[in-house]
């Protein structure tokens, strides 16, 4: 017999029916709740006279419409409001575990999930958002459903799902000094396309992936959606187990063991075979700025923004064209030196405590050009909490930054955070989409070093300062 | 409870070839956080459709007659990339689009078609090139008629395209079935997984 993949064992693992043609009927280990979309999904079991079957699997919390402002209690209108009360009340009625808005434990589902331990080796998880592929960094097989779907794992506790094929992207070399997981991502998608995931469950393998923080993990696999793949998976090692052991649903004493057992068990086997092998090499990356409106429109630094003349797809074509016209650019300028006017360093993407000190060790004693309103949006109530005892919040507000409360924020601008029309903002989020951060927004992608940077000099940067770690 | 029945859908096409049409193009969360579904379908394609004061951008293609009433979009690689948000889906069918034509979908785009009674076909991409420049070309013969039945298009001049659907996905849009009921049918697969679970990974359901 043949090896299997990680994702073999994840998926077979699951399976409760096979209903042929790649079908199955899974179970669902984590539901991940948040607040925008379960407030409907309760209200649609109900209405449908249906039971919340396995509470104790459900966690909940709410990230996309709470205000990001100091002394917040909710969100910053009623329909925020509403959001929030349905979700609540939802959770009561059931008897859903719910980290609320001013519990210590709130955050952004992707970051409170690992961090608290929820997301594990081996469990399938899925949420109602598609960045849910980012708790595969911890070998959970995780993505991201819609609305329909949330009621049928209410109800069943499974999720019917077709099998997708296997790839495997493996990064040779480490990544330069300065360079971020979110460097090798950008890179990764520039050169294969938001669509060269698409219809894979992909695994990240390599030893700049072995060598990579788990924060780091998070950060690619949770851009994995943004290659076009719902599902980004990387073998559980020590640094797994190192990361989630004593965490506060992580499992204890002989259930630790046991569980260790099993996750030994899980990375890909040596003769197992992918449907797709990519091999990429991690050493040659350098800092990445997005310059369109789609994560595939990414360039270094000090590259010069691609004309579209040179783009061989119609449809490519048409879309670089508007992208360029969209983000106010000319084709074969520098990118560096366009003025910005807001930085966000946050989101599911990009707002651990790892990724906070490395904008910290750049803005540190330094301020933020005059004319650029710079945010700080931790990822959760413990990231904020540990970054202030490491003294992160002294470093930014002193350099001019705002130190907001946790949530979705400004990445998608959900809960009133937006930037205004015109407006140019580097951002450590994950979607440069046309309005994503607000109508008419410009959003350029970038690591958290490279966003803190050009706060400070008020324009896109042309190389990262010797600051940078 | 079940999703609306699919078999033929007859009506106007219309030609949207822009690669990477995100959800947040199809619809902007600040939309759907604030309004009910059946207000969604006036704020589909918003940022693409309506100029910044407001008013019809009467460039878009559903602004321009006959698209103004598609029933079916013919879109570019990758259509609806993005979020999870199965609003995307509500706004379109709101705009009364029941077919979308294109090269590759965002996977969970996809599958919310399905869960909302749409119909998401693939076809390869200088096919679809091809259909969308003659629509745009002749917008008078830009009717056509999608048959799940069949698995056939039929274009106003003449063509029969094939397409390939799922089998399971393919009987339920023709059924109108809901993906719930059948899974409720389960209970005692589900029930009899659990149990053995249990016993192998005690872990996952309580911590200990």
């Amino acid at each position: 017999m043949t090896g299997r993949t990680l994702f073999d064992k994840l998926w077979d693992d699951h399976v409760v029916a096979d209903l042929g043609d790649g079908v199955a009927l899974l179970h669902v280990d984590r539901h991940l709740l948040h607040d925008l979309g379960s407030s409907s999904a309760f209200h649609d079991l109900e209405r449908r006279g249906l039971v919340l079957r396995n509470p104790e699997l459900h966690f909940a919390t709410a990230d996309h419409v709470v205000s990001s402002a100091t002394g917040r209690t909710g969100g910053v209108a009623d329909w925020a409001d509403r959001h929030i009360a349905g979700l609540r009340e939802g959770c009561r009625r059931w008897g859903v575990r719910l980290a609320d808005v001013t519990d210590a434990t709130q955050g952004i589902v992707h970051v409170v999930a690992p961090e608290l331990g929820i997301s594990q080796p081996g469990m399938l998880v899925v949420c109602g958002d598609s960045h849910a592929s980012t708790n595969g960094a911890l070998g959970a097989l995780a993505w991201g459903i819609g609305t329909s779907e949330l009621v049928h794992v209410m109800a069943t506790q499974t999720v019917l799902a077709r099998r997708p094929q296997r790839m495997r992207i493996t990064f040779d070399g480490r990544l330069s000094r300065g360079v971020e997981p979110k460097d090798l991502a950008l890179a990764l998608i520039g050169r294969i396309g938001a669509a060269g995931g698409r219809g894979y469950a992909v695994e990240y393998a390599g030893e700049a992936v072995r060598a990579m923080s788990m924060d780091g993990r998070m950060t690619l696999c949770n851009l994995t959606i943004e290659l076009g793949g719902r599902i980004g998976l990387v073998g559980p090692d020590d640094a797994t187990f190192g990361y989630l052991e004593g965490r506060p649903f992580a499992p204890r004493g002989a259930h630790w063991e046991r569980a260790l057992d099993a996750w030994r068990a899980l990375p890909t086997d040596a003769d197992a075979v992918f449907d797709h092998e990519v091999a990429f090499d991690a050493g040659a990356v350098t800092p990445q700025i997005t310059w369109g409106t789609s994560p595939a429109h990414t360039i270094g630094l000090g590259e010069r923004i691609p004309d579209p003349a040179a783009c061989a797809d119609p449809s490519e074509r048409q879309a670089m064209t508007a992208a360029l016209d969209y983000m106010g650019l000319a084709p074969g300028r520098p990118v560096a030196g366009t003025r910005i006017d807001r930085v966000f360093i946050g989101s599911c993407t990009n707002s651990r405590l790892s990724d906070l000190e490395r904008a910290a060790a750049v803005v540190r004693g330094r301020r933020v050009a005059p004319g650029v309103v710079a945010w700080v949006v931790p990822g959760s109530q413990l990231v904020k909490r540990a970054a202030e005892a490491r003294g992160l919040d002294r470093a930014f507000r002193e350099a001019g930054f705002e130190w907001r409360e946790p949530g979705c924020s400004l990445c998608v601008g959900a809960n009133g955070d937006m930037v205004a029309p015109g407006e140019r903002c580097v951002s450590t989020s994950n979607r440069n989409f046309v309005g994503r951060q607000g109508p008419g927004a410009r959003t350029h992608l970038a690591s958290p070093a490279v966003a803190a940077a050009c706060a400070l000099a008020g324009e896109i940067i042309g190389a990262l300062p010797e600051t940078a770690a | 409870m079940s999703i609306e029945k699919l078999v033929v859908v007859e009506g106007v096409a219309a030609p949207l070839a822009l690669a990477n049409v995100d959800t947040d193009m199809i619809i902007r969360i600040e939309r759907l956080a604030k309004l009910p579904r059946a207000d969604l379908g006036r704020y589909a394609f918003e940022p693409l459709r309506y100029r910044a004061d407001g008013s019809e951008d009467p460039a878009f293609v559903l602004n321009r007659q006959p698209f103004r009433d598609a029933r079916i979009l013919v879109a570019g690689a990758n259509f609806g990339c993005g979020s999870s948000r199965e609003m995307a889906v509500w706004a379109i069918a709101g705009l009364g689009i029941r077919v979308i034509v294109a090269p590759s979908f965002g996977e969970i785009f996809f599958a919310n078609c399905f869960q909302n009674g749409v119909l998401p076909v693939v076809l390869p991409a200088p096919t679809v090139a091809r259909i969308a420049s003659r629509l745009e070309a002749e917008p008078a013969a830009a009717h056509m008629t999608v048959d799940l039945e069949r698995c056939e298009i039929c274009t106003d001049w003449g063509e029969t395209l094939a397409f390939a659907v799922e089998s399971l996905r393919r009987r339920m849009l023709l059924e109108g079935a809901d993906e719930l009921e059948l899974t409720l049918a389960r209970e005692p697969e589900i029930a009899a997984f659990q149990a053995r679970d249990r016993e192998r990974r005690p872990w996952v359901y309580g911590n200990g």
